[in-house]
């Protein structure tokens, strides 16, 4: 089997990764045989916690690169972010396998989980959200298809799917936009319990906006790390063109958090409150500090800050996931006595399935031809 | 046509005979429970408990004023968890209740979420859990029979009949009688309006209502986000593919220069 040396696959951290897979392998399955309140603190006023905060509205929010830029190379015909393209599908496809592999988990009879495809049930959010994640992960899959095809020497098979590219990454565009969006609309029916620090009739474009962003990061610090892999400079291009992707789609969602933090009262963010230091935090990591690092050019140049500035982003747009799905709906669920911090079953989940997505990432990396252009003929 | 219920909280005496009939009609298991500094027992609705009262203490004129609240599903009118629910397993049906279909249910929870007023529970404990939640004794009503809480009422605290008329009468008793109660009835219109309705001499907020939920239909809220998918569908696919041919056309004009 043909795969790229420059990648040792048995390196320390990936043993470590593996072993909290195995680990969190063992607590599905005893969360599988002793049920929810055995595995999970979650309780009556805490129905969603870290699984649906982190796995699956993080997990998403990671995966919008791919349809980014699968859209600027093949919509926008941006030839330059050619190279980036396959990784970028392929991050998303992780995303989304992570959030419905949580899904999976989190819901009490997992083995109903086709039931919105045949129930239908068009005034629930929910039957969206589900119908999305089925189609959208078909479509991020055939979008992959290739490479698979490649590795197996099925050229005629390959050459159908890049036929019918165009339409696919379209509809993959679409998918996304309404996707990214409506995971931000679950929490619209909730205004007397989310706090008014995040609730807002625009949540479904808040969600849009910061999921771009967060994508757009992720392209980014995967292009950086995975060239360090391989051993090749990046190319500068493809990392300042998404630093000024980053600032502008950053400069939209604060501009939209602002109009909003002024309608409601800016007071409410400087009150000393738990939710009010919460939502200064989320916005300084994730949005306020990205943006004044990205508009010096020194920055959006030097490898090792646009990295930096990556992974703020990142954290901050999962610190505003939590925020939504834990911390801003805290004061309220928690009056009658029922908190919430998660388990260590919890904690280890989320851990197996991220560390799932790195490992798979590199065996990807490893053994499919995951950056064409610049491997030359391997 | 849809029933409703009326609850004068003024002539609730605490016996909690209601949540003794609703366990027995329900075939709901006792379970041992512990003192949590009130006389309220226990202390929060669970899968196992769909209603209860609540033993809350207040001032009014300086001197202490007991109230006792009957909490159980309002059975909104266009109720958030049945918009919520991903696979109809919670309905709302003609006669007023709102029901749940356990064969539908995949477990999502967000009807846990929706609900404004924190009624739908889950069976955290089972492997195969259940939503469960106060049914308006969907049955009875049904068979032309009153709930199950309220025929054991004995000082007729909860009036059981058309919707239209419980809303009518709470407003004469409010007109008869000046001064008794608080000049709102909680469940006209939360949420859009719900099946249960309630009086109270003393201002909800302190019987620990939440006063907050906004006086329309939540199912609305997120309508008005699914009602545009249509609409960015057509937008979406539209542009995208003129673009496409558009920057196409232009590359190949590129390469012919």
């Amino acid at each position: 089997m043909t795969s790229h040396k420059d990648i040792k696959m048995w390196t320390p951290t990936t043993l470590v990764l593996l072993l909290i897979m195995g680990l969190g392998g063992l607590v599905i399955i005893y969360r599988l045989m002793h049920g929810l309140g055995a595995a999970t603190n979650l309780n009556d006023r805490f129905p969603w916690g870290l699984w649906i905060g982190i796995d699956v509205l993080g997990g998403v929010a990671m995966a919008a690169g791919g349809f980014l830029i699968a859209g600027a190379v093949y919509i926008l015909n941006w030839k330059k972010y050619k190279p980036i393209v396959r990784p970028a599908i392929l991050n998303a496809f992780f995303g989304y396998a992570l959030a419905a592999t949580a899904i999976m988990f989190d819901i009490g009879v997992p083995w109903r989980v086709w039931h919105p495809v045949v129930m239908w049930q068009i005034h629930s959010i929910m039957w969206v959200v589900a119908i999305h994640v089925v189609l959208y992960t078909t479509t991020l899959a055939t979008e992959s298809s290739p490479m698979i095809f490649e590795k197996l020497k099925m050229e005629g098979a390959k050459k159908t799917v890049y036929a019918i590219m165009v339409p696919i990454v379209l509809f993959g565009v679409l998918l996304s936009t309404l996707h990214q969006s409506s995971l931000g609309a679950v929490y619209l029916i909730a205004p007397a319990k989310l706090s008014p620090l995040w609730y807002s009739s625009q949540l479904p474009t808040l969600f849009l906006v910061s999921a771009v962003m967060m994508g757009l990061s992720m392209v980014s610090l995967e292009t950086i790390l995975s060239s360090r892999a391989f051993n090749h400079k990046p190319d500068m291009a493809i990392l300042s063109g998404l630093a000024r992707g980053i600032l502008i789609a950053a400069v939209i969602y604060l501009t939209l958090k602002f109009i909003k933090l002024f309608k409601g009262g800016i007071g409410m963010a400087f009150d000393g409150s738990m939710e009010a230091n919460m939502y200064l935090l989320e916005m300084a990591v994730g949005t306020i500090a990205p943006i004044v690092l990205l508009f010096m050019k020194n920055i959006r140049e030097n490898l090792n800050s646009i990295l930096f500035v990556d992974t703020l982003v990142i954290a901050g747009i999962i610190l505003n996931r939590l925020n939504v799905s834990i911390f801003g709906v805290y004061r309220n669920q928690a009056a009658t006595g029922l908190s919430y911090f998660p388990s260590w079953m919890e904690f280890v989940v989320t851990l197996a399935f991220i560390s799932f997505s790195i490992v798979g990432f590199k065996v990807c990396a490893k053994y499919l031809r995951l950056f064409p252009e610049t491997e030359g003929g391997h | 046509m849809a029933k409703g219920v009326l609850v004068d909280l003024t002539k609730c005496i605490g016996c909690r005979g209601c949540q003794i009939s609703c366990k027995g009609w329900n075939e709901m298991s006792a379970q041992k429970t512990v003192m949590a500094g009130d006389l309220t027992n226990p202390p929060r609705l669970n899968a196992h408990c769909y209603t209860h009262i609540r033993f809350q203490e207040d001032e009014k004129e300086g001197g202490p004023v007991w109230s006792f609240v009957k909490d159980q599903c309002f059975h909104c009118k266009n109720p958030a968890c049945a918009s919520a629910c991903p696979v109809g397993a919670l309905k709302k049906t003609e006669k007023g209740p709102v029901t749940y279909t356990f064969e539908r249910c995949i477990g999502c929870r967000y009807c846990m979420l929706a609900c404004p007023f924190y009624i739908p529970k889950y069976e955290w404990e089972k492997v195969v859990p259940w939503i469960r939640k106060c049914t308006f004794c969907s049955e009875r009503i049904a068979a032309d029979l009153v709930p199950a809480c309220i025929k054991t009422c004995p000082t007729g605290t909860m009036i059981f009949g058309e919707l239209d008329d419980m809303l009518k009468e709470g407003r004469d008793r409010i007109t008869a009688n000046p001064g008794k109660y608080v000049n709102h009835i909680y469940g006209e219109k939360e949420a859009g309006g719900t099946s249960w309705m309630y009086l109270s001499a003393v201002p909800f907020e302190w019987l620990g209502f939440n006063t907050r939920i906004p006086a329309k239909e939540l199912p609305d809220l997120t309508w008005a986000y699914i009602a545009k998918i249509p609409a960015v569908i057509g937008v979406v696919l539209v542009a995208g593919a003129a673009t496409w041919a558009i920057t196409r056309r232009n590359q190949n004009m590129d390469k012919e220069e």
